[in-house]
Order: C-alpha cells, then sequence, then structure tokens
C-alpha cells in the first residue's frame, strides 16, 4: 500500500490558537500512511488581505504555490479559507494568462515565477478521494455507534462552484459519508450550508455571533451529540466562542463541536488525550462514554 | 423634542434623494475591468443574491443586490462610504446562485478595494497586514504557543522571509495605501 505524500499548507489560525486539529491530523494521516512535509517556508495564504488589496493576495498566494513547485508536492491545507484561496489562484493563474503574467512580474521581484506544475487539496479531498472511503473503512477499531452528530462543512472547500467543482454545494454528502464510516449517525438539518461567519469578526462581530447561535439552534434541534467541522475559523465560531454565544443570548448549547479528525482518530482506537481532545473548549468528555 | 424630529426626518429625506450630479457614468465600467466584476452590467435585480445572503438576514442595510444597483446607477462614493460593504462574509452563496454569472461577492471585494485605495478600511486588516508583514503570519503566535507546540511533539513552524514579503508590499502598492489609512 504505497502512501502518498503532501506539503502541510498549516495556515496562520491553526498554530495560532486551534493545534487540537493539527495534532489530530497528523496522527490519523500518519497511521493511514500519508507523509506530510512541512512547508520550507512560508506566508499567510492572503486571504485576509484579498478586501484591502487583491493583488497582494494573488501575490502571496502565488508565492506559496511557488514553493510547492520548488519541492515538486502538491500542497494539502486543513483551513477552507487556505484552500479556496489556494487553489482559485492557482487555477486562475494556470488558466488566465494576462494574470498570471501580472503575478509573475511581482514575483520576479523576488526571483520566483508561477509555473503551474502542482495541484491543491482540502484535508477532505485527501481523505475522500486519495485514502478512499474503502482504506478508512479497513482502519476502523472502535466504531462509534450510538453516537449521533452533524456536519458542518463550511463555505471555501464548496464555494464557488467554478472553482471548486468538488461534491454537491446545494446538498454536500462528502463528509456526511465519512462520519458515517466511524459508525456515528450523521443528522439532517436546516440550514446545513449556512456560513458561520468567521471572515467578518473584527469588522462586525454581532452577525457572526448570531449566524453561529442559530446554527447551534438547529443542530440542537434534531438531537445531535456533537457538532464535526473540518476547518478551523468554522471550529472557533462554534467551539472557542460557544461560551460568548451563550452568554449574549443567555441561552445554553453545551454542544461539543470536534474536528473530523478527532471524530476518526477515536474510531481508529487512538486515546482522546492523543488526540487533543483536552484543548476543545466546550468539554467532549460526556459523548465519550456513550 | 418634536421639532427635532421633524429635522431628522427632513435631513433624512435630503440624504434619500439623489442629485444627477452624484452620479458617475464611467463608474460601472471602471469596476466591470476589475477581476470577478466583470459582469456586473449583466445583473437584472432579481435579488436571488439578497434571498440567499447570510448575513442580509441578520442586517437591515446589507443588501447585495443594491450594491450592484447602485455600481450600475454610478453612484460611487455612497458606495465607498458606506460601512456595510465590509459585512460580506464571503461565503459566495451569490455567486453560485446568480442566474446572470455576476460575481456579487468579488464585486463587494472590488469596491473594497477602492475603498482602501483612498485611505479607508477598518482597523482590523491594518493589524493583519502588519502582522503578515512582521512574521508572514495573520497572527502574532505567541512564544509560549511556540514552546508548547515542542512540548506537544509537533514540528517548529516555518518562518516566513520578511523582506521579500516587503518587496512585495512595495510593489503591489499596498505600502503606501497602509501609510495613507485613517481606519
Amino acid at each position: 500500500m504505497s502512501g502518498s505524500k503532501y506539503l502541510l499548507f498549516l495556515g496562520c489560525v491553526i498554530p495560532y490558537r486551534i493545534s487540537s486539529y493539527e495534532i489530530s491530523t497528523r496522527k490519523v494521516l500518519d497511521k493511514l500512511g500519508v507523509e506530510l512535509k512541512e512547508m520550507p517556508e512560508f506566508n499567510c495564504c492572503g486571504f485576509p488581505l484579498d478586501p484591502i488589496n487583491h493583488d497582494m493576495m494573488l501575490t502571496l498566494a502565488a508565492r506559496n504555490l511557488c514553493l510547492a513547485e520548488q519541492q515538486n508536492l502538491s500542497i494539502m491545507t486543513l483551513c477552507n479559507g487556505c484552500f479556496g484561496t489556494l487553489n482559485h489562484v492557482n487555477k486562475e493563474l494556470k488558466e488566465d494568462e494576462k494574470i498570471r503574467e501580472k503575478v509573475n512580474g511581482y514575483l520576479k521581484e523576488i526571483d520566483m515565477e508561477f509555473e503551474g506544475t502542482i495541484t491543491v487539496k482540502h484535508l477532505i479531498h485527501v481523505f475522500a478521494q486519495d485514502i478512499g472511503y474503502e482504506r478508512i473503512k479497513e482502519s476502523i477499531q472502535k466504531p462509534l455507534n450510538p453516537l449521533h452528530v452533524a456536519q458542518h462543512l463550511g463555505c471555501h472547500v464548496i464555494r464557488p462552484t467554478k472553482y471548486v467543482g468538488f461534491d454537491d454545494p446545494e446538498n454536500p454528502s462528502v463528509l456526511k459519508e465519512l462520519i458515517e464510516i466511524t459508525g456515528a449517525k450523521c443528522l439532517n438539518y436546516m440550514d446545513e450550508m449556512e456560513c458561520c461567519g468567521a471572515p467578518i469578526i473584527g469588522v462586525n462581530d454581532k452577525i457572526p455571533l448570531q449566524l453561529a447561535r442559530e446554527k447551534l439552534d438547529h443542530i440542537r434541534a434534531v438531537g445531535a451529540q456533537a457538532l464535526v467541522t473540518v476547518c478551523p475559523f468554522c471550529h472557533m465560531m462554534y467551539d472557542l466562542n460557544q461560551p460568548r454565544i451563550e452568554r449574549t443570548f443567555n441561552e445554553k448549547f453545551d454542544i461539543p463541536v470536534l474536528h473530523y479528525p478527532q471524530l476518526l482518530g477515536l474510531a481508529m482506537g487512538f486515546s482522546p488525550d492523543e488526540l487533543a481532545f483536552k484543548q476543545l473548549r466546550v468539554d467532549a468528555s460526556r459523548i465519550l462514554t456513550n | 423634542m418634536l421639532k427635532n424630529e421633524k429635522t431628522q426626518e427632513k435631513e433624512m429625506k435630503k440624504e434619500m434623494m439623489l442629485k444627477v450630479s452624484d452620479i458617475d457614468p464611467k463608474f460601472k465600467y471602471e469596476i466591470s475591468k476589475l477581476p470577478g466584476a466583470e459582469n456586473v452590467l449583466l445583473c437584472f435585480q432579481c435579488g436571488t443574491c439578497t434571498a440567499d445572503c447570510p448575513i442580509a438576514r441578520f442586517d437591515d442595510f446589507y443588501r447585495p443586490r443594491k450594491l450592484v444597483r447602485l455600481v450600475q446607477l454610478g453612484l460611487k462614493d455612497k458606495l465607498l462610504s458606506n460601512d456595510v460593504i465590509w459585512l460580506c462574509s464571503t461565503c459566495f452563496t451569490c455567486i453560485d446562485h446568480c442566474p446572470q454569472d455576476v460575481g456579487i461577492a468579488d464585486i463587494v471585494r472590488a469596491l473594497r478595494n477602492l475603498t482602501t485605495r483612498e485611505g479607508k478600511m477598518p482597523v482590523v486588516y491594518k493589524e493583519i497586514a502588519s502582522n503578515i508583514l512582521k512574521t508572514g503570519y495573520a497572527y502574532v503566535i505567541p512564544g509560549l504557543r511556540l514552546k508548547k507546540r515542542e512540548e506537544e511533539g509537533l514540528p517548529s513552524l516555518p518562518k516566513a522571509s520578511v523582506e521579500n514579503l516587503a518587496k512585495l508590499c512595495d510593489i503591489t502598492g499596498l505600502s503606501k495605501m497602509l501609510e495613507k489609512v485613517r481606519t
């Protein structure tokens, strides 16, 4: 069983405050035979600067793509924002000669050139397309039934369709299937594809908190015991910010929020400690005893 | 009190009234040259974007359809001085659902970029830009966190080439913009 190899693009928010996602991902991928190489050098994917300077976003993203090209490895991101940006810029630079020339003009300043030789994937693509459902199924040692969870896929891993072209953005099923492989049941709920609101935190906090509150409400309504995410920003909105949401709206939720690799890791037989469950803001020990 | 309300009402009406001199007839062409905004003239105001926008559900003023209409009408000053353009959370639902393939979220980004060029942006972006230029990362990662990575057995974080980032920041015009910024 030959494993695949990726250049891991961690992004900024994971090392800043969501290392449970990184820890659990590394454990699980290692066991599934996926090799990760660290970025030789790093800068932000560019996403947060797109609102103020589109060219700087393109150039920051392209610089990371060039670093990957030099390593002759495709990039794997854990963050939806990094994936959306790097994938979009990679495709745009490959297809649009005018934009490529412009960005290469900037990159020339630092002796780099975009060639378009690699691809960009998100962790969920690596699970679904490269490792495949069969191999994941074989790795399950402790099926998680009767656990009932809900999924939150997030936006940039699936939209805009013309740049992503993966799964059905109106009714996504890939994460659901990946969840059900662990033996847990994935429940449907209202407005599953609604945004978490994280990108405008700092500009306006009220709206993202309202959006996140509504999602937690819909999840609770169908009786899910936990929410499963694949993006550090979404995770931050529902886990780290859950106490703040509870205070703001004077409402108790107490819904644990897991990174998908944490859920899968449990089913693969890793202990909650190995998967950094202790770092979650909302205590998840209650679902572990089930 | 009553008088005060009346003046307020008058002022509001004045605000709502449009003058021909407010219109910049070339603005829509200026926008349509920006990446992603090429189809701005194709919008026929069906309102699918606003109906499906998660932000519009929680804000009384953010309406993507209206923003596109203001672009088509050339009401540049009204758009660029309006704080609502910073509310788009880039979920891209509007882009996916638009029957005319109008890149609504890209148009909003173009409006933000133009506003920034005039020296105005929410303070959070200035902070993020300054963090990236100093460290490569959008957030300043505390030393304690780096130490904890070691304890957790995680590899050390890749470093940034700060000189190169500064060069790119100059050449893309971001440096000049940041100097001008009033937030």
